[in-house]
């Protein structure tokens, strides 16, 4: 890991911050009673807060969790870094393309 | 060439240090101020059991030896007991025997230790001690590890002199009671033992990673007046190696035997990075 | 196995750190793929969610919700004695991310049962 790196993971979880504690708050919340799909939509159908929300979390998250992903492949598996960092951009690509399709499906109207 | 004037420096300092095949004198004249404690304790007292790590670079395996406890034991001196009375093919490193050189270094039951200044009392695990050369360091023969690997890291990360003023100029004035002096001071006791290096599982899964105590003596040099190019430190400690590789598990602080904390070091390293990044980004 | 120089606190956080940092990645996709049926499937969406009244389910949403507060306690943890002027109090932050994590998780199973 070099300094560019680094500071995007860091500059990730400093983001994601109040977005998890916000997350972790929704959970506790909504899970009183069971939930169901109506119930989430309700809430974030067509809402801007939630697309922001969501979306900036997507971003950050698919960042953070693929810099993590390779600090991981890299000390436990030893590839090499042009493996390092196709799988990096692989999993980070993908996981904001399918991120944006889930935000997009809870917000759109 | 300055990298390879320190790397001879070192080398000089580390020849100091006797890597022991049997032929020193030192041990023998410790054994015979010991002899008769030794022969009183063979007889009748309680024995250990200490797994020996033997080996070469390619392979090896623990050779178990019993050697007498005594009341007052360090693991330096079982070794030594070992060399002396059972195996004189032994080899091991030590010099000063009291904890001032450093090199004495070994992994004693799985934890890093100066073997001089460890009591057998102390980790003794059961009635079982297990005496291994330092982790994450090639090993030349036995309890011998070979040192280069640490020393080149230590040179990589810039831990060298470099000069920015002639004999002609004043000496700067620095005072102990400024806040980067006094930041320096709390890593300067360093005397390259490898022990942080050993404990350090980021060293064993990342070949490149320089290591608690080369990144310590970046740290120092960054708070050092006398040093001109600070850009270049961070720099040096900014690559594929650098400190951004720690994951502040602590054990290089936990086991550091001068008392030292790496760990607290690195982390300056990295706030100053990323200083340094912002300050050249805005 | 835990090596000996492996055990002492700040080497089991950044254990805790490492293994809930991975779970959630592996999570993650499957998060945001059970989340987009509601574009394209509303049906499998409501079939997925009676599916978490399990209590095998519960329990390992449970998990997840652990993972996660122990992740970002963790982590604010590793922010503050990266960036934040240096305190030697490594040993308590890492107790109280840890304890931090039992209690929001806690939280969560109570509510979810």
């Amino acid at each position: 890991m070099d300094l560019r790196l680094y500071i995007a993971q860091r500059v990730s979880a400093m983001v994601m911050i109040p977005l998890v504690f916000a997350h972790l708050g929704v959970m506790i919340y909504a899970i009183q009673g069971g939930v169901s799909a109506g119930e989430i939509l309700s809430r974030t159908q067509g809402s801007v807060f939630w697309f922001l929300f969501y979306g900036v979390f997507v971003v950050s998250v698919s960042v953070h969790g693929a810099i993590g992903l390779r600090t991981i492949l890299s000390e436990t598996f030893r590839f090499r870094s042009l493996t390092l960092d196709a799988i990096m951009w692989t999993f980070g690509l993908v996981s904001i393309f399918m991120g944006a399709r889930a935000v997009s499906a809870v917000t759109w109207l | 060439m300055p990298r390879e004037f320190v790397i001879s420096g070192l080398r000089l300092f580390w020849s100091t240090a006797i890597m022991n095949e049997g032929f020193s004198e030192a041990p023998q004249r410790l054994v015979e101020d010991k002899k008769d404690t030794i022969l009183s304790m063979t007889n009748e007292t309680t024995k250990m059991s200490v797994k020996v790590w033997r080996g070469d670079k390619s392979s090896g395996s623990y050779q178990t030896f019993e050697v007498p406890r005594q009341e007052n034991q360090t693991v330096l001196d079982v070794v030594t007991w070992i060399q002396q009375t059972q195996d004189p093919n032994l080899s091991y490193r030590f010099a000063c025997r009291v904890g001032m050189c450093g090199s004495c270094a070994m992994m004693v039951n799985g934890a890093p230790r100066w073997t001089c200044r460890t009591h057998v009392n102390k980790v003794l695990d059961g009635d079982t001690l297990e005496v291994a050369p330092l982790r994450n360091l090639p090993v030349i023969k036995d309890l011998v590890a070979d040192m280069d690997p640490f020393f080149d890291k230590w040179v990589d990360a810039g831990g060298h002199h470099a000069p920015s003023a002639s004999r002609y100029d004043d000496m700067p004035k620095i005072s102990s009671d400024e806040p980067e002096r006094a930041e320096a001071n709390k890593s300067i006791e360093c005397i390259n033992c490898a022990v942080c290096y050993a404990a350090c599982d980021t060293v064993a899964q990342n070949p490149d990673y320089l290591g608690p105590a080369a990144l310590q003596r970046a740290w120092t040099l960054l708070n050092d007046k006398k040093v001109d190019d600070h850009d270049a430190v961070l720099e040096k400690v900014s690559g594929k190696g650098g400190c951004h590789n720690c994951h502040s598990q602590g054990s290089c602080t936990l086991y550091c035997p001068n008392g030292l904390d790496p760990m607290r070091a690195i982390a300056g390293l990295k706030s100053a990075t990323i200083k340094r990044a912002l300050k050249r980004g805005g | 196995m835990i090596k000996t120089h492996r055990n002492h606190p700040l080497w089991y956080a950044y254990a805790l750190h490492r293994i809930s940092g991975l779970a959630l990645v592996l999570f993650l996709p499957a998060h945001f793929y059970v989340l987009s049926l509601a574009l394209t499937q509303p049906e499998r969406l409501d079939g997925f969610l009676h599916w978490t009244e399990i209590p095998a389910v519960k329990f390992a949403e449970f998990g997840l919700v652990f993972l996660l507060s122990a992740h970002l306690l963790g982590g604010l943890r590793l922010l503050a004695l990266e960036l934040l002027p240096w305190s030697p109090k490594h040993k308590t932050l890492a107790a109280l991310a840890a304890s931090g994590a039992v209690l929001i998780s806690g939280t969560f199973l109570l509510n979810a049962v």
